[in-house]
């Protein structure tokens, strides 16, 4: 009978209390830099594209929902002619972002994208690409990966020794 | 005119007048209270509740009605039909009826009836009706086992509610609740007759079976219990009923126990008001901090705890009395 009256009173003693509720459209709540929200493709320190249209991201997708088709430049480096992602089957997963060799894809702390339509709920490249670097300041995947292409050759990358001629016996 | 003086008339139109008036204002608090019960119970734990429709979220009850009056209306094919329909009516009316003997101010009331107890007592006794048909009706087991267990309920601590009354009516040597209100000028009921108010307390909350005391529907063993088969407005009767319970307990406390209209400065529908809201809280505080008891424990606490208590208290108030007289 006491823990009853206690447990009144307890309860009544939550008046007092801070709210545990935000209201949210009012008050925004904070969401941490890695929040799985809408996806971005960012691009590189230089202001060029990451993304080198592998399509890693979009076989790495459960449901399916990103969309890639291949070009080539001049130079023989690989980029994106459309990149599609539709909203409206993403699952917000972040596998994709696992996924990509070059940072491009990234997924951003926003989640306000309702829509009254379902096709506008699919993002075209314009629409995805943003002008910074996203969470991988500083980073950019041809000044360090090994591949030739473009003015650059294999062995004058970062920290890269010049290829070994595996040809020859001498050191 | 039809052999009746101008006074009759003009009485019979205030009357009725008067009625509507308690009428509409009992059903539209019953109404509120969905609102308040929210509020209160976001209040207890640590969140808002609705507060988006009007100022203080207060036009909830608005948005709630017009959903439920649009909801489809269905009665299965199972069921039967008559009795379906007229059982959420009944606990609407008994309820209601009962609100007709209470005394709001020194002038307010419908009537007073010398024997305003006793139709309190019978007008919540005929609200059984409406859970074991509703029950019944349904053809659900579940409604069954709710309705089965409402009446054993009911009926068990209709004994001690009316047990704890007693006490009330030697003190002040009527059944009619305005003279019991007058008779508690100089001190009100709760202080000689303490024992008295807490089981009447407890009995009203298992007569319209509220939390911790709902055991009829128990969502967790029952679904719903009795109401498992009503939608739309039946279940908004239903759902009304229960609030209009509250109100109706509320006001029977502060009339027999806390004076009624009586107290200082502010006018006697003030006090009326905030004693009947002190308890109407009262009850949504127990909802957010009580658990449900076994079957089993409510019964026996009513029969071995609350029954011994509610009689040694009537036979204490009476000598009490006959030896002060």
């Amino acid at each position: 009978m006491l823990s009853v009256l206690r447990t009144i009173w307890m309860t009544l003693m939550h008046t007092f209390r801070k709210r545990e509720t935000v209201l949210y459209p009012e008050e925004k709540p904070y969401l941490p830099p890695r929040y799985r929200g809408r996806i971005v493709l960012t691009r590189d320190p230089d202001g060029a594209e990451r993304c080198v249209a592998c399509n890693l991201c979009s076989v790495a997708c459960p449901v399916d929902c990103i969309s890639v088709v291949k070009a080539e430049d001049e130079s023989g480096r690989w980029y994106p002619e459309t990149f599609r992602i539709n909203f409206s089957r993403c699952i917000y997963c972040g596998y994709c972002e696992e996924a990509c060799p070059t940072y491009a894809i990234q997924l951003t702390p926003d989640f306000e994208m309702g829509e009254f339509d379902r096709q506008n709920m699919v993002y075209e490249k314009s629409d995805l690409t943003i002008s910074g670097v996203g969470k991988r300041p500083g980073y950019n995947f041809y000044r360090v990966a090994g591949m030739a292409v473009g003015g650059k050759d294999k062995g004058e990358a970062e920290n890269e020794a010049a290829p070994i001629d595996v040809k020859t016996l001498l050191p | 005119m039809f052999g009746f003086s101008t006074d009759t008339l003009l009485d019979f139109a205030f009357t009725a007048f008067e009625t509507i008036a308690i009428l509409l204002a009992v059903v539209i608090s019953a109404a509120l209270l969905i609102w308040v019960e929210r509020r209160l119970l976001g209040v207890w734990q640590d969140r808002y509740g609705p507060n988006r429709v009007g100022p203080f979220g207060i036009l909830q009850v608005a948005a709630d009605m017009i959903k439920i009056f649009f909801k489809e209306d269905w009665i299965p094919p199972f069921a039967d039909k008559a009795v379906f329909v007229i059982a959420p009516a009944i606990i609407m009316f008994t309820t209601l009826m009962a609100f007709a003997v209470v005394p709001f101010t020194e002038t307010i009331g419908v009537v007073d009836l010398n024997i305003g107890i006793l139709f309190v007592l019978a007008m919540s006794s005929l609200g059984v009706y409406s859970v074991i048909l509703a029950g019944w009706s349904s053809d659900n087991k579940y409604a069954l086992l709710g309705g089965m267990r409402t009446a054993a309920q009911m009926i068990s601590y209709e004994v001690f509610m009316g047990l704890s009354l007693l006490g009330v009516v030697l003190l002040a040597g009527s059944f009619d609740l305005r003279t019991i209100v007058e008779s508690q000028a100089g001190m009100w009921n709760v202080i000689p007759q303490f024992p008295a108010f807490v089981i009447f307390f407890i009995a009203g909350i298992a007569e319209i079976h509220r939390a911790p005391f709902d055991l009829p529907e128990a969502e967790q063993e029952l679904t719903a219990g009795y109401h498992t088969e009503y939608s739309g407005m039946k279940f908004g009767m239903f759902f009304v009923g229960e609030y209009l319970g509250i109100v109706l307990i509320s006001c029977l406390t502060t009339v027999l126990f806390f004076g009624g209209w009586l107290g200082p400065i502010l006018p006697g529908f003030v006090w009326f008001a905030l004693k009947a809201g002190f308890f109407i809280c009262f009850f949504v505080l127990l909802r957010a901090a009580t658990v449900r008891p076994r079957y089993d424990q409510l019964m026996a606490f009513g029969w071995k705890i609350l029954l011994p208590i509610a009689l040694v208290n009537v036979a204490i108030t009476g000598a009490v009395v006959v030896a002060m007289a």
